[in-house]
């Protein structure tokens, strides 16, 4: 019978191999699925994976990789350094909301007016509106003892509803017919998050997931608090020898991870979306999750793990459209991907061994 | 504006049906949570036994065998999830997300034929005298047998955790994985248990929205009544009959709230929306005084290895 | 501008790449906001899309992404259409609207058709369908049939279609039965079958013996043939399954005429920019079979109706007709011009409580 070992370090070697060793898996398990659809499996795998790459249109796929990969990267950064420390904030879509009706309602409050401040000050309050919202978890958390899973999964319902609320009523525009939405930032220079150069796909948003990278790589390797970070993670008690203050640091965690959240709420709604409306969150709050724990809380790791999302999201579209392959069978090849890339990690910590005797 | 236009009788007996979804499938994410495991994924289990339940109910033509088909495809979805969290040890939070967006996935694909299709009517009870009786007739005596199976569900796990070994056993894996371990537990195999039977009950609940409530196939139909199912748990501080309670609050809320428009009170929707959720969290704040009630080992990673 | 005019010149090079096959097969896009298996709104367009394979057989190709997002996805998944070589595209959310447009900016030779929408271009065409005027037969066989003189009505979101709806059913109940109300519930979701089932239940507690609807799924039927003596109607699609009783008729939205016509107006060469708003005259709105639970006379009513709105002797909006607060709108046979109807967002005299806001 096979006994998993725990190794005494993690394996350098398999946590780089995994990923790859999963996203193959996939791609088998994924072909037959397709097959078994009736459609060409190879085709279908290189058009997921190689088209938006590589393929003819690439110049035009390449850019929208950044801009749907870009919050993904946001929020998981935040999301990770709280995770490292045992920290569940899993209501970053709720947070993202948040921002996002913030930031627009500050930019909107301005309109008609142009000027260089009104962006900036959006920005603020995007990151202020995906703050506050994360610090109810983490006051009811540090106050009482409240579980922060759950009381932030149910602010992702309220923030939802409020969402709904203004997009008929506040933030509506005047002009809009009496239809639900607010006025498209596309159409309002000062406030809009345009490209940065055009084309590129690169707006403020992607500029933070890079700036979000590297502050969190810094933090971790460099800084007595990325140390604490680690160290409550790993082992509370000698956290608390270690004199870290645990209030202090559910306070910190949290309230990055909301407003990193809340900022990508922001660049989403004043860019590429435009405008706020009743649809406006599309679930990155939650698939922000997945990629954390994909990019094994590592700060490349989720960079990488975002951009491999956004890919299997763009190709996926390129197949329905292409080969006419249904949105739910990619939800499903989604769903295997995720499966294989966590079940294989085992590898990392666990070393598989045939014993002979049966172990207790 | 007229509110005698609202009949309490009728209220309660359709926040009865609209509560049942909620209820099967939180008393048996209460039984995974008890054993320790926090399975985000009940939505997706939810959705697969919407469409298991629905497509043999309308091949066979007998709602008891689709509701058992629903249980069981919820309990096999839910060995993914075994799979990943009690054998290759991997998150159980990203686990279940995985697992809701693969369940929302394969259900879509395994309904494609069923789409417009209209199943069998599930039967009600109706017991000549007591079923016409007035106000505790169509409350207690004319429901669909679900709903009572629901109940009894409920009144079954409270009597096993509270008075079995089994239970004992259960709980005591939930809230110290390593001394169970100790005494001689089998933490995983119980722990696989567990999951199996929230699966099945999230199965069951799915199928009770594509039976009985809705009843047709259409993608995505659980619109998200699995995450309220999860709320709930906490919201009953994982006391079965509390479940009960909770679920007939969060689904007398809606019915209430449609109740008040349609008796013309302007209300504003959206807040009353929200209010289940905001009542929840002051539930979580209150409760937190009380240290013992959530299981201590909820999500942690269990591996027999020292 | 420079990428603009990159994104141009590849659509051109492909053009002239596949030049050969360009010529006899004609490529038409569909992007969809739900999956196509969603029994309502975008079942009926992809029916639409099936009819042009249907009609035009080898010559034309048709593509579909189904659930895509509004905002920035689906302005990917246009442009992606638009790069692999379609030669039109019906967007059929109104969230598409500024996405449609902006794509349309940078492949001025595709042509784009948007559906509910209200912003033109000289490649993008507006189309919708006159759902009101189906409304008002139904408001007609619901005033006529009730018994209980109350009316349940199961709304999406406030938003003008769905109130000109509701006005112009409540103006045509009213018309034939002056006792009779109106209950109106707002779901608050475009797609949520459990509490379209609570909401039609809720409606008949409080003693609606008709129930319309203006969400998509099929519950409100289930709810009202569990009550028995309730009827309603078909919405979006026949809904025939819950013929004769409790559905009575039925509102369907037929795509197929409109996105047969457009797709051989490309082919032709004859396509033109429009804004097209067509009701049950051009066959954009079909009225489902009405049942036999119907008592004759009524029927027979209701189908001069229906013929006197298609051939344009009557508007469903005539006046005289007053707003909800008692001012005039309408005077004696004057008819309601397009541009108030779309942005319709007030009720008419007679309808109780507020559109929330």
């Amino acid at each position: 019978m096979i006994v998993l070992e725990k190794r005494p370090q993690p394996s350098q070697a398999w946590s780089l191999a995994t990923p790859l060793v999963a996203v193959l898996a996939t791609m088998f398990f994924g072909g037959l699925l397709f097959a078994a659809l009736g459609k060409n499996p190879v085709e279908a795998i290189m058009t997921i994976f190689w088209e938006p790459l590589f393929g003819e249109f690439s110049f035009y796929y390449r850019p929208q990789l950044l801009v749907k990969g870009a919050p993904l990267v946001l929020i998981a950064i935040g999301l990770s350094l709280g995770f490292k420390a045992g920290i569940w904030n899993i209501g970053a879509e709720g947070q993202y909301i948040m921002g996002a009706i913030v930031g627009a309602g500050v930019g909107l409050a301005f309109y008609p007016l142009e000027a260089w401040y009104i962006f900036p000050l959006m920005v603020i309050g995007g990151a202020l509106g995906g703050w506050a919202w994360a610090m109810i978890p983490a006051f009811l958390k540090v106050r009482f003892g409240t579980n922060e899973i759950l009381v932030s999964l149910m602010l992702v319902y309220v923030a939802e509803q409020m969402l709904a609320s203004v997009s008929l009523g506040l933030l509506k525009n005047p002009e809009g017919f009496g239809f639900p939405g607010s006025r498209n930032f596309q159409s309002y220079a000062s406030a809009y998050n345009a490209d940065l150069i055009e084309g590129s796909g690169m707006h403020w948003g992607v500029v933070a997931a890079f700036i979000a990278v590297i502050f969190a790589y810094v933090l971790l390797n460099r800084h007595m608090l990325g140390f604490h970070i680690r160290l409550t993670g790993e082992a509370p008690r000698a956290a608390r020898f270690a004199g870290v203050n645990p209030a202090r640091l559910i306070l910190f965690c949290l309230g990055l991870s909301g407003a990193l959240a809340g900022l990508a709420g922001l660049f989403e709604v004043s860019g590429p979306s435009g405008q706020v409306s009743i649809d406006f969150n599309v679930g990155y709050g939650f698939t922000a999750i997945i990629v954390a724990f994909l990019g094994r809380l590592h700060p490349v790791g989720i960079l990488l793990a975002g951009s491999l999302m956004a890919l299997t999201y763009i190709g996926g579209e390129i197949a329905q459209s292409e080969m006419g392959l249904p949105a739910a069978a990619i939800q499903v090849f989604q769903g295997m991907l995720l499966f294989f890339l966590l079940a294989f990690d085992l590898l990392t910590n666990y070393r598989l061994r045939l014993a002979l005797k049966e172990v207790a | 504006m007229d509110l005698s236009e609202i009949n309490p009788v009728l209220l309660i007996a359709s926040l009865m049906v609209a509560a049942t979804p909620l209820l099967l499938a939180a008393i048996g994410e209460l039984v995974v949570e008890k054993a320790g495991v926090l399975n985000l994924g009940v939505e997706g289990m939810m959705i697969i036994g919407a469409i298991c339940g629905f497509a043999i109910t309308v091949e066979t033509g007998s709602t008891f065998v689709g509701f058992l088909a629903a249980a069981l495809g919820g309990a096999v979805l839910s060995l993914l999830f075994v799979l990943l969290t009690q054998v290759a040890l991997a998150n159980q939070v990203a686990s279940g997300l995985a697992l809701t967006l693969f369940g929302l996935g394969l259900s879509a694909l395994m309904g494609q034929s069923y789409v417009g299709v209209k199943p069998p009517d599930t039967p009600e009870l109706n017991i000549p005298g007591l079923s016409d009786l007035p106000v505790v007739g169509p409350i207690l005596f004319s429901h669909d047998l679900v709903l009572y199976f629901g109940i009894a569900l409920i009144a079954a796990v409270w009597a096993v955790l509270k008075f079995t070994r089994v239970g004992l056993i259960l709980r005591a894996v939930g809230e110290n994985h390593d001394a169970a371990h100790a005494l001689g537990y089998k933490v995983i195999r119980i722990r696989v248990l567990a999951i199996m039977f929230g699966g099945a009950c999230a199965g069951l609940g799915g199928a009770y929205i594509s039976l009985v409530r809705v009843p047709q196939w259409t993608e995505g139909m659980t619109a998200g009544i699995g995450w309220i199912a999860l709320a709930l748990v906490v919201f009953a501080s994982w006391k079965p009959w509390r479940v009960l309670l909770g679920a007939y609050l969060f689904g007398g809320i809606t019915v209430l709230q449609l109740n008040l428009q349609a008796a013309g009170v302007a209300i504003p929707v959206e807040y009353l929306a929200m209010s289940p959720y905001i009542i929840t969290i002051l539930v979580l704040v209150i409760l937190s005084a009380d240290k013992s009630s959530a299981p201590a080992s909820l999500g942690r990673i269990f591996h027999a290895s020292h | 501008m420079k990428f603009t005019t990159l994104l141009a010149t590849a659509a051109m090079t492909l053009g002239m790449a596949t030049a050969g096959i360009a010529q006899d097969k004609t490529k038409v896009g569909f992007v969809y906001v739900g999956p196509v298996g969603d029994g309502g709104w975008t079942y009926e367009h992809d029916k639409g899309r099936q009819a042009v394979e249907a009609e035009f057989g080898d010559q034309v190709e048709t593509v579909f992404v189904e659930s895509v997002p509004e905002g920035p996805d689906s302005e990917r998944v246009m442009t992606q259409m638009a790069l692999d070589g379609a030669d039109l595209i019906f967007t059929t959310s109104f969230g598409y609207m500024d996405p449609t447009i902006n794509v349309a900016k940078k492949f001025p030779k595709v042509k784009f058709e948007h559906a509910t929408g209200y912003k033109t271009a000289p490649n993008v065409s507006v189309y919708s369908a006159r759902f009101y005027e189906g409304r008002a037969v139904q408001g007609h066989i619901a005033g006529k049939m009730t018994k209980s003189n109350i009316i349940g009505y199961i709304g999406s979101y406030p938003i003008p279609e769905v109130i000109r709806g509701i006005n112009s059913a409540y103006i045509h109940a009213k018309k034939v039965n002056p006792d009779v109300e109106f209950k109106i519930v707002w779901a608050y979701t475009w797609f949520d079958p459990a509490k379209e089932a609570d909401a039609a239940t809720v409606l008949i507690e409080q003693g609606a013996d008709v129930i319309l609807q203006h969400t998509d799924s099929t519950a409100p039927q289930a709810a009202a043939q569990d009550a028995g003596n309730v009827i309603t109607f078909g919405q979006a699609s026949d809904m025939s399954e819950y013929a004769p009783m409790p559905r009575v008729s039925s509102i369907i939205d037929d795509w197929a005429p409109y996105y047969i016509a457009r797709t051989k107006a490309v082919m032709d060469g004859t396509w033109e920019t429009a804004n097209t708003w067509d009701g049950i005259g051009p066959g954009m709105v079909k009225i489902g079979e009405i049942s036999d639970a119907v008592p004759t006379d009524v029927k027979e009513e209701a189908l001069a109706m229906k013929a006197a709105i298609a051939d344009g002797s009557y508007h469903p909006f005539t006046g005289p007709l007053k707003k909800q607060d008692g001012s005039d709108w309408l005077a004696e046979g004057e008819v309601a011009d397009d541009g108030t109807l779309a942005g319709m967002n007030f009720y008419v005299e007679g309808l109780e409580g507020e559109i929330p806001q």
